[in-house]
């Protein structure tokens, strides 16, 4: 009888810290996505494929200033290449990545700015970073597409404003 | 003859179907082996040998390596085992042993369908085959056939479990037998989503029948499958952990109460949380990711009782051996013993898997690890090694006892055993730390133009980890080859289930139900996926052409 009261204890020494244990880490995450404002993708919509290339936001790729110190990167990825080699961009800029799939699954991964999205065809891929440090920021695909999958990737180039 | 009935049931016909699975899941194992030395060694620098007749390419290795590991090595593995534990838990044969028969010949046709355009190139599309990347159809239907053999396995354990029920009213099931059916039963609600994006979208479009497919609903229906599969391959590792490694250690298993409480909430929580696999996919509205993060994290609960208890069972066992202190218990586990050692070294190994696995399902955390290095490295420690070391754990005693023979060398297990901890121990912590670098995975990155420096000390060892291994793998086959063929002292028994220290009797009835939890298992993926499964079936144009570009 005793013996069987021990084991409940111990049963519950551990079951309470496996519930706090969880429950603290989520709420370091709901901090980080809502107090700090560190979003993931989420549904932007879709891309007709019929006519990929001929609308908006696509009938125009590459680098293009909305206003000050503020661009957008439209991209449409295919393979073996993203369609832009290097984008220059100011330091300070805010970019607003818009991106799609030509062909098959690929992925927009640019790790020192922590971006990191799946580009689907026939859907729209959105993500928005700040751009504050001068420098080289590697830019490749990460997902595979492909026998030439190691060959897609580029380079955003973060100019230091004179 | 009366007289049979009498006896008490002989098994043949079950250790029989388990050798048959059993002998399929190796094979695949050795195949996953020889690609994996030849893609580390490739991160190392050395050019992969493509050639002509066997390995096209890097890209053909990985999508071999992945479907021979984790998708037969697994399923076949789990079939076997999960029949032998079940039908010795409740002491009688299967219900059908023609089903038995059916079912395990059924999914090695279907593998071997699977396997032809796998081999020729035909189907490099690597394990999670995202369409719009497109296979010979023969793939999609010989992999549609194995799913649905594990079908079989779950009828035929639920009969035998009802035919038990009928001679025994008021016991409870025994705990292997429980977690067993548990096992089935999550699994073979979570395979719909995988069936699903077979039989309605690829193996119709790569017939022809339809011209397009939509690329997010078929990754949507993939996860629903995808992450409930790691539970698949991870609680037949817990029933070794739960009810037989206690005993093998010397001790009780701790609680059993515990464990099946902690079964029943894998049996609901193991599938409402795919999404966080798509964490970075457009077209899926952020609150439904958040929402699954909530989710995986609940999954981690479970995860935690079952750690308690197996490392209390553990403790049991080594004080009732001697053990003292605080720590110090640890080093009188009975070390000699390779199916103990080689699981204790996998219970280690998945501490760090699972906290891995936590920051991967962390929502905004995510989006540093997705699809880098970083995962790979993860599965590596759970699937790699808590449950193929395990299983290999496992082998030592279950193979001797198929085959009757003693295992050849303990000598030569503990050191294999040894040499895969310390070989994925190089191996994982080196991927980890190329994927927070920034390295993707899937990649043949020795021939990648954005190759960092900072990557190359890290990939050198990435190939000496990858080497440990094979190695430690190919010792682990000559063991179980030398222990069929030259062994000649008789097989000792095999493990018998552990006791335990707080009993069924003392837990809730509703502790050995499964419909209820079936149930809320249902209404946890409709709550959980309805929305957006509907949105996505009733929205898409399905449009999104094939390709095949390797």
């Amino acid at each position: 009888m005793k013996k069987g009261a021990t084991i409940y204890l111990y049963e519950l020494a551990w079951i309470l810290p496996s519930i706090a244990i969880p429950v603290g880490m989520l709420s370091a995450l709901l901090v980080t996505a809502f107090g700090a404002g560190i979003h993931v993708p989420s549904d932007a919509g879709r891309v007709d494929i019929a006519t990929l290339g001929q609308k908006a936001p696509f009938d125009k790729l590459g680098l293009v200033e909305i206003g000050p110190l503020r661009y957008e990167v439209r991209m449409i990825g295919q393979i073996w290449t993203f369609g832009e080699n290097e984008i220059h961009i100011p330091a300070g800029s805010t970019v607003t990545f818009l991106a799609t799939s030509r062909d098959v699954v690929h992925g927009l991964f640019i790790p020192k700015a922590n971006i990191n999205v799946m580009l689907l065809p026939g859907l729209l891929s959105r993500v928005t970073r700040r751009f504050d440090e001068p420098g080289e920021y590697p830019m490749m695909c990460h997902e595979y597409c492909g026998i030439g999958h190691h060959l897609m990737g580029g380079k955003i180039i973060v100019d230091p404003r004179s | 003859m009366a007289t049979a009935v009498m006896q008490a049931p002989d098994f043949r016909t079950e250790r029989r179907v388990t050798s048959a699975y059993l002998i399929v899941a190796l094979v695949a194992l050795f195949g996953g082996a020889v690609t994996g030395l030849l893609q580390a060694l490739e991160h190392a620098g050395v050019t992969f040998p493509a050639s002509d007749w066997l390995l096209r390419s890097y890209y053909h290795s990985v999508s071999v390596h992945g479907v021979l590991n984790a998708l037969v090595w697994t399923t076949f593995f789990i079939c076997g085992f999960l029949q032998f534990i079940a039908t010795r838990a409740l002491g009688r044969p299967l219900a059908s042993r023609r089903l038995a028969w059916g079912t395990f010949w059924f999914m090695a046709a279907g593998l071997v369908v699977a396997a032809i355009p796998l081999v020729g190139n035909a189907a490099t599309v690597m394990f999670t085959f995202y369409p719009p990347l497109k296979a010979h159809w023969s793939f999609y239907v010989g992999l549609t056939m194995v799913v649905a053999g594990t079908w079989g396995v779950t009828a035929n354990l639920a009969m035998t479990h009802r035919a038990w029920r009928r001679e025994h009213s008021d016991e409870r099931t025994p705990l292997a037998a429980f977690m067993s059916l548990v096992t089935f039963a999550m699994w073979t609600l979570a395979s719909a989503g995988l069936a699903a994006e077979m039989l309605f979208m690829l193996i119709p479009w790569s017939l022809g029948m339809v011209h397009g497919t939509d690329p997010l609903l078929a990754r949507t229906l993939f996860w629903f499958t995808g992450h409930p599969i790691v539970y698949f391959w991870l609680l037949p590792v817990y029933v070794s952990w739960y009810t037989l490694i206690p005993r093998e250690v010397g001790g009780k298993l701790f609680s059993d109460p515990m464990a099946r409480l902690s079964f029943i909430l894998f049996l609901f929580l193991s599938a409402p949380l795919g999404f966080h696999h798509q964490v970075a996919d457009p077209g899926i509205h952020e609150g439904w990711k958040l929402f699954q993060a909530f989710l995986t994290f609940a999954v981690f609960f479970p995860s935690l009782l079952t750690f308690f208890t197996v490392v209390a069972s553990l403790e049991s066992g080594a004080r009732a051996r001697g053990g003292k202190g605080w720590v110090a218990w640890f080093f009188k586990l009975p070390w000699g013993n390779p199916s103990v050692a080689a699981q204790v070294l996998a219970m280690i190994m998945f501490a760090f898997g699972g906290i891995g696995g936590l920051i991967n399902a962390s929502y905004n955390v995510n989006l540093v690890v997705h699809n880098t290095a970083y995962v790979v490295g993860h599965f590596h420690l759970t699937v790699g090694t808590a449950v193929t070391l395990s299983w290999m754990g496992i082998t030592y005693w279950l193979v001797p006892h198929l085959s009757g023979r003693a295992l050849w060398s303990r000598g030569l297990a503990l050191a294999q055993a040894w040499l895969w901890f310390v070989g994925m121990l190089i191996f994982s912590v080196s991927l980890h730390e190329l994927g927070l670098r920034g390295m993707p995975r899937r990649t043949m990155v020795s021939a990648a133009p954005y190759l960092q420096d900072d990557w190359k000390g890290l990939l050198l060892l990435v190939g000496i980890g990858g080497t440990l291994l094979f190695i430690s793998a190919m010792l682990y086959f000559l063991n179980l080859v030398l222990t069929v063929t030259v062994s000649r002292q008789p097989a000792p028994a095999p493990p018998e289930f552990a006791e335990a220290s707080s009993s069924a009797v003392e837990s809730p009835a509703i502790f050995d139900r499964l419909r209820p939890w079936v149930a809320l298992a249902i209404v946890m993926l409709v709550v959980a996926y309805g929305p957006v499964l509907f949105r996505l079936v009733t929205t898409t144009p399905m449009n999104v052409p094939g390709f095949r570009v390797w």
